[in-house]
């Protein structure tokens, strides 16, 4: 698996772990200065053409971050899975958007800007920041009046590529070749409304240009790792759980976890649909094979209690899916140990066992011929755990996350 | 380094021990500031996943003091709850250390370059009074905006950027929209 983004918990404790946020915001801080962040007359500038300071900056951090980001994915240092993808919330983005831009001219900054404008004793700079503090109040205090909204159009973790349906790769070059044609339009409206002589430009922006748009190709070329890519770095570790049968919980587990509310319990079922409709667990997702990649990363972004369990009637398929959850770095991937045929041999009562014995069933089909489609309207699909005392050996962990915890501003 | 302007005076070299420079340095180049700026933005991704904001830990410090004074209120109100309720304390977040971080990297820049000064920056034709009163509004409502859209221009437009986010690229052009769109009826404002 990359090695890349580390576990920082892990490895420096709880506190340690904040010693690396805090460096990397002193870097972030000292970037925004150097830039000229500082001055609110340089933020305003931008938009009134004469000059476009902020589109370079921006554009460049953005271009330069998501080159080295895709990069480091493709040659399998990074694991994207890991890395936080801001959700998306349409219309609360579009809106608030919008007001931010208002709040910037009006203003003339944003937050970042205003706390490095405030460190280096800008007055103004510590009106806005003082101001961000009773907007932001003013916000934790309003939104319970309209919250439906500020959770409204939400599509979760998703990306232009899935926008557009295109490959990352073409995406990373698009972008690139964008921000390439902005930085040329930045300049050419400085010469017009701001009077600067473009030729007294450094010339080393033509070779960074030629070296970002290089480096757009090669990500191009060497394309993201698939699925098939991830299982087959993830085997030595996966393989090694799954012969231990370290990850396949037995039923009498899995009853225990549907009824503690503790966890955030999810369960897939990847049998076929008529399986699922004959029978399933209360609240089992049936979910296709080839949706599991898409199912993952919304699992990415559950909290952090999140248990998930998947299930077929014996363990093939189910085993499968674990292989794709676990290589897509899903955290806390179980599998129902004996399948859903187990369940039913566990729970069923003796009626419907006298009823309808288990039929010799070939590898990962029902072994029970149910005469109607029940789906979930049997007993056994959502037992009483009081009426089965059964012992279990507990399997279930909840591993310290890796990457995104609900990171970007939304902290 | 290359600096925007290229000419150094020779009088302010060999002067880097003194507490204050006498003369501010120029500001770096806007694409080598860039470049800087993004290789900040890629380490973090690279080393813990998560990207740069600072509203964020704007929010989590109000919410502290919120909790500090009105504790019952706080565990009343939904949104309030999700970071300060019970014993849960809004400060235990890396978000917090970005912006105490950013404070920090801000100052000492501004210290070393020169640029540490008490100043008020604004348009020719503006009182310093007005520019103040505009700076906190403007703070006010871009914060609130910044919440609304689950970041602001470092942890959406930035970070959100860098990864490709759809929703970060659309407030992205949002924020330029809402400013360009403005911008006209505040020209004497800063010009």
């Amino acid at each position: 698996m990359p090695p890349f983004p580390l576990p920082l918990t892990d490895l420096l404790g709880h506190w340690g772990a904040y010693v690396v946020y805090l460096l990397i915001g002193v870097g972030f801080g000292a970037s925004l200065e150097m830039a000229g962040f500082g001055n609110s007359l340089k933020l305003a500038g931008q938009f009134y053409f004469k000059e476009q300071t902020v589109l370079k900056v921006m554009f460049t951090a953005i271009v330069v971050a998501m080159a080295l980001l895709f990069l480091t994915s493709a040659v399998g240092l990074l694991d994207f899975n890991l890395v936080w993808v801001n959700p998306t919330y349409l219309w609360p983005g579009i809106v608030g958007g919008l007001i931010m831009g208002v709040g910037f001219i009006v203003g003339g900054f944003c937050p970042g800007t205003s706390l490095v404008a405030a460190a280096t004793l800008k007055i103004d700079g510590i009106f806005f920041a003082v101001g961000t503090f009773f907007g932001v109040f003013l916000f934790g205090e309003t939104i319970g009046l309209y919250d439906s909204f500020f959770y409204s159009s939400s599509y979760g973790r998703v990306t232009l590529m899935d926008v557009f349906h295109l490959p990352t790769g073409v995406v990373v070059l698009l972008v690139v070749c964008m921000a390439l044609f902005m930085f040329w339009g930045a300049e050419q409206l400085e010469r017009i409304f701001g009077k600067r002589d473009l030729a007294r430009e450094p010339k080393w922006r033509y070779g960074a240009a030629a070296g970002l748009a290089a480096l757009a190709a090669v990500v191009l070329f060497l394309g993201q790792p698939a699925t098939e890519d991830r299982i087959a770095w993830a085997a030595p570790e996966s393989e090694q759980a799954l012969s231990g049968r370290r990850v396949q919980i037995e039923p009498a587990e899995l009853l225990s976890l549907m009824h503690n509310d503790r966890l955030n319990l999810i369960m897939i079922d990847v049998r076929s649909e008529s399986d699922y409709n004959r029978f399933h667990l209360l609240d089992a997702e049936h979910t296709h094979m080839q949706d599991l990649s898409a199912v993952a990363q919304r699992l990415l972004l559950g909290p952090e209690n999140t248990v998930t369990v998947v299930m077929s009637n014996g363990e093939a398929a189910a085993t499968q899916a674990w292989r794709i959850l676990t290589a897509e770095s899903v955290p806390n991937v179980y599998l129902l140990g004996g399948g859903v045929n187990a369940w039913i041999t566990t729970f069923a009562d003796e009626s419907f066992l006298a009823a309808y014995p288990p039929t010799p069933a070939g590898e990962d089909q029902l072994a029970y011929q149910f005469a109607v489609a029940l789906g979930d309207r049997f007993p056994a699909a959502y037992p009483d755990p009081e009426a089965f005392e059964i012992d279990f050996e507990p399997k279930v962990t909840l591993s310290s996350r890796r990457g995104p915890s609900g990171g970007g501003c939304g902290g | 380094m290359t600096t925007y302007t290229q000419t150094k005076p020779a009088a302010t070299r060999g002067r880097r021990l003194r507490l204050m420079r006498s003369e501010p340095r120029p500001y770096l180049h806007p694409y080598l500031a860039g470049i800087l700026l993004g290789v900040v933005l890629f380490l973090a991704f690279f080393l813990t996943g998560n990207g740069l904001g600072a509203s964020g830990g704007v929010n989590r410090l109000v919410v502290f003091v919120e909790d500090l004074v009105a504790p019952e209120h706080v565990d009343r109100t939904a949104y309030l709850l999700e970071m300060a309720g019970g014993s849960e304390n809004p400060l235990d977040s890396w978000i917090v250390f970005i912006t105490i971080g950013t404070m920090i990297g801000g100052f000492l820049s501004g210290w070393l370059n020169g640029r540490l000064r008490f100043e008020t920056n604004r348009g020719p034709n503006v009182p310093v009074r007005v520019r103040w009163l505009m700076a906190f509004l403007g703070g006010t409502i871009m914060a609130y905006g910044a919440r609304l859209a689950r970041g602001c221009t470092s942890g959406q437009a930035l970070t959100g950027g860098a990864t490709l986010s759809a929703g970060s690229w659309v407030i992205m052009f949002a924020i330029f929209g809402g400013g360009y769109a403005l911008a006209y009826f505040l020209r004497r404002f800063w010009n």
